[in-house]
């Protein structure tokens, strides 16, 4: 019963993860850069909870939690579009050293600009009614904040697998992702799709800093580094740039690491979550689901 | 005479551009001693320039893997944290017997090791791989390692290591990062270096010419993680506690600003712009919180202005034009300083003649200049 519960919360915890990574690994995908940024996205996202919906930061604001949720999706997308205008767009032709020394420009940047602020003091994310129960299902406590972040995160997959696969913009997607200069001479608007890669991919870090908020309560500026990192090694383990493989890879880990956490120790679980992430890498280079390119001469 | 016109030649003949770093770094030394002497050099003062030198020692040993060899590294911590520890530990037990003369380069021996160790431990695997994963695979090596040093017994827990010997000055901190820099620099003029440079520009080909791909990755990625490892425990012992957090992941992330800042492979750059960079945050401190932020906005801003197309070329209009104007001041100068020379008793005359050829050369050189840009364009 014990390890059934420790599994469900370690579901729940890849589901995070694997939200993140989500955004990690359509942006790889299509615009081949590693967007370190993304886990501060996170941490905005929790924010604009915090301001929206809560009395901690802005106290004339105080609507209930729906409506923080909506406004920390927005807020994420447009932040997202507008860090891509204005830090990676000039950078399309640079190489991917460049563009990945100014994404780490723009995290220090925005943690630094919440520090300024926010404040370093941790704030308290507003209690979600219905989020923070204990439900018994037979003789199993069940976490329900576990519960619906199993969810939204299946949800989320579903959702995106439907955009990707059906949608003119999805599909447009794929082609950049395959190939940027013939899907542009097919007349794709590859700057749009970009763009619009930013904006779900950091949505899903807004819903991932909702769940990271309520599951955890405190924020601080620097809540979204390690996520950012752990959500990153799992869109690596599944495979960087397939959507499936960040999906798996994040569910993977995050059991991996609830249950090390549980049966090992807490200290040594960042040991072995790196560990198998560098076996899987020597095992199968591409990670679990990624596809295998060839090299050209 | 003769004699100071042969010195002339030979230092004509010498190829200026091997030696930048030696003379910035030697210059940069020589005038800190010097201040040191007449007691221009504060407490903080020498501390800093000591960790500006510490720094510029692990970051060109994080150029031989980036700049030479090509290969992103995001977990230069992690070496530099194995040769801390290991190289305070030795010292720590060494200390009481021995002379610091004696046991500090022996610990920073041991150090480096102890990272080589490391380095072939965790090159033999990685380099297998290619490109962005290189990165995620040295990443996770140094989060490991940071978490290692976190839960162990020995290297004294969160907490950090505790009493060890401060010894590192900016004295010892110079001379080490001197003979760094001639191994590196020797080491990537060497046959060696080349092959590893072919390896940089194009694999398949060097493979083709018949390098040793997975040997020279594998020394080259040994060799930096030696001298970080010396950097490591030079770093230890700039204080008596060593944290785990100092050789976090984001202390990776700062010596890969500096190196790509600096220029990839270019050790003098690597060099200024350790300095620059440890010195800067110290310097704006009057900015107090807005640092960290004015910090992020130049970094992207260089960033941004040195790789996209438009901008860069707006730069490079803009320096070739201070490069001109600076050009004709100069020549401005020299033709003031020489027509106070050679006219004694100066006649009104004899001056304007003096002057025109003068305007005519400055005329010359900016033409020249212009031809110059043409020709490229």
């Amino acid at each position: 019963m014990e390890f059934l519960s420790s599994i469900i919360n370690g579901l729940s915890l890849g589901a995070m993860y694997a939200m993140i990574a989500l955004g990690y690994t359509m942006v790889y995908g299509i615009a081949k850069m590693l967007n370190f940024a993304h886990g501060d996205v996170i941490t905005l996202g929790a924010y604009t909870v915090v301001i929206v919906s809560s009395t901690v930061l802005v106290p004339a604001i105080n609507l209930p939690v729906w409506a923080g949720f909506i406004a920390a999706v927005l807020v994420c997308a447009a932040v997202g579009v507008l860090v891509e205008f204005v830090a990676y767009k000039p950078l399309r032709r640079a190489s991917s050293l460049a563009v990945l020394i100014t994404a780490i420009g723009v995290s220090y940047f925005l943690q630094n600009f919440f520090q300024i602020v926010f404040g370093t003091s941790t704030k308290n994310f507003p209690r979600v009614p219905l989020f923070n129960e204990t439900w018994m299902i037979g003789s199993l406590p069940l976490n329900s904040g576990s519960f619906f972040t199993l969810i939204f995160s299946v949800l989320i997959m579903i959702a995106l697998t439907f955009f990707v696969k059906k949608t003119q913009t999805g599909r447009a997607m794929l082609a950049v992702s395959e190939d940027r200069s013939a899907a542009q001479l097919m007349g794709v608007n590859v700057n749009r799709t970009i763009s619009v890669t930013f904006a779900i991919g950091s949505a899903l870090a807004a819903v991932a800093g909702f769940c990271y908020g309520y599951t955890y309560t405190g924020i601080v500026p620097t809540t979204g580094a390690m996520p950012g990192i752990k959500a990153f090694v799992a869109a690596v383990l599944g495979g960087i740039g397939s959507i499936p493989g960040a999906f798996v890879g994040g569910l993977a880990l995050g059991i991996v690491e609830y249950l090390s956490q549980i049966y090992i120790s807490t200290q040594w679980s960042n040991v072995i979550v790196f560990g198998i992430l560098i076996v899987v890498l020597l095992v199968k280079p591409t990670g679990l689901l990624g596809k295998k390119r060839s090299e050209k001469v | 005479m003769a004699f100071i016109s042969s010195v002339k030649r030979t230092l004509k003949k010498v190829k200026w551009k091997r030696y930048t770093s030696y003379i910035v770094v030697g210059a940069w030394f020589a005038v800190l001693l010097l201040l040191d002497l007449f007691g221009g050099l504060n407490d903080t003062g020498s501390r800093l320039m000591m960790l500006a030198a510490v720094y510029a020692v692990l970051a060109v040993s994080l150029n031989l893997v980036v700049g030479v060899l090509g290969e992103l590294s995001l977990g230069h911590a992690g070496f530099m944290a194995a040769g801390g520890y290991i190289g305070a530990i030795v010292s720590k037990a060494l200390a009481p017997s021995l002379p610091v003369a004696a046991y500090f380069p022996v610990s920073m021996i041991a150090g480096g090791l102890a990272a080589a160790a490391f380095g072939i431990l965790i090159g033999v695997p990685v380099l297998r791989l290619k490109g962005d994963y290189i990165a995620i695979v040295t990443l996770a090596f140094s989060m490991i390692v940071f978490t290692v040093a976190q839960n162990l017994d020995f290297t004294g827990g969160a907490s950090g290591l505790k009493e060890i010997p401060a010894e590192t000055n900016y004295i010892n901190a110079f001379v080490v990062l001197i003979i760094v820099l001639v191994v590196i620099q020797n080491f990537t003029r060497s046959k060696h270096g080349r092959a590893i440079m072919s390896i940089r520009d194009n694999e398949i080909a060097a493979r083709a010419c018949g390098v040793n791909i997975t040997y020279y990755k594998l020394f080259a990625f040994t060799l930096a993680a030696f001298l970080a490892g010396v950097g490591g425990c030079l770093y230890a012992h700039t204080a008596t506690v060593l944290r785990p957090e100092s050789v976090d992941y984001n202390t990776s992330i700062e010596l890969l600003v500096m190196v790509v800042l600096g220029g990839m492979g270019s050790m003098t750059g690597s060099v200024i712009a350790a300095a620059v960079l440890t010195l800067l945050p110290e310097y704006l401190r009057f900015l107090q919180d807005y640092r960290m932020i004015i910090y992020a906005v130049v970094l992207i801003l260089i960033m941004v202005i040195n790789n996209n197309e438009t901008l860069r070329r707006y730069k490079d209009r803009f320096f070739a034009w201070c490069k001109r104007a600076l050009a004709a001041a100069w020549a401005k100068c020299k033709t003031a300083l020489k027509g106070k020379k050679k006219a004694p008793a100066p006649a009104a005359e004899t001056r304007e003649t003096l002057q025109a050829p003068a305007e005519f050369t400055e005329v010359d050189e900016t033409a020249l200049d212009e031809r110059e840009r043409k020709g490229e364009k």
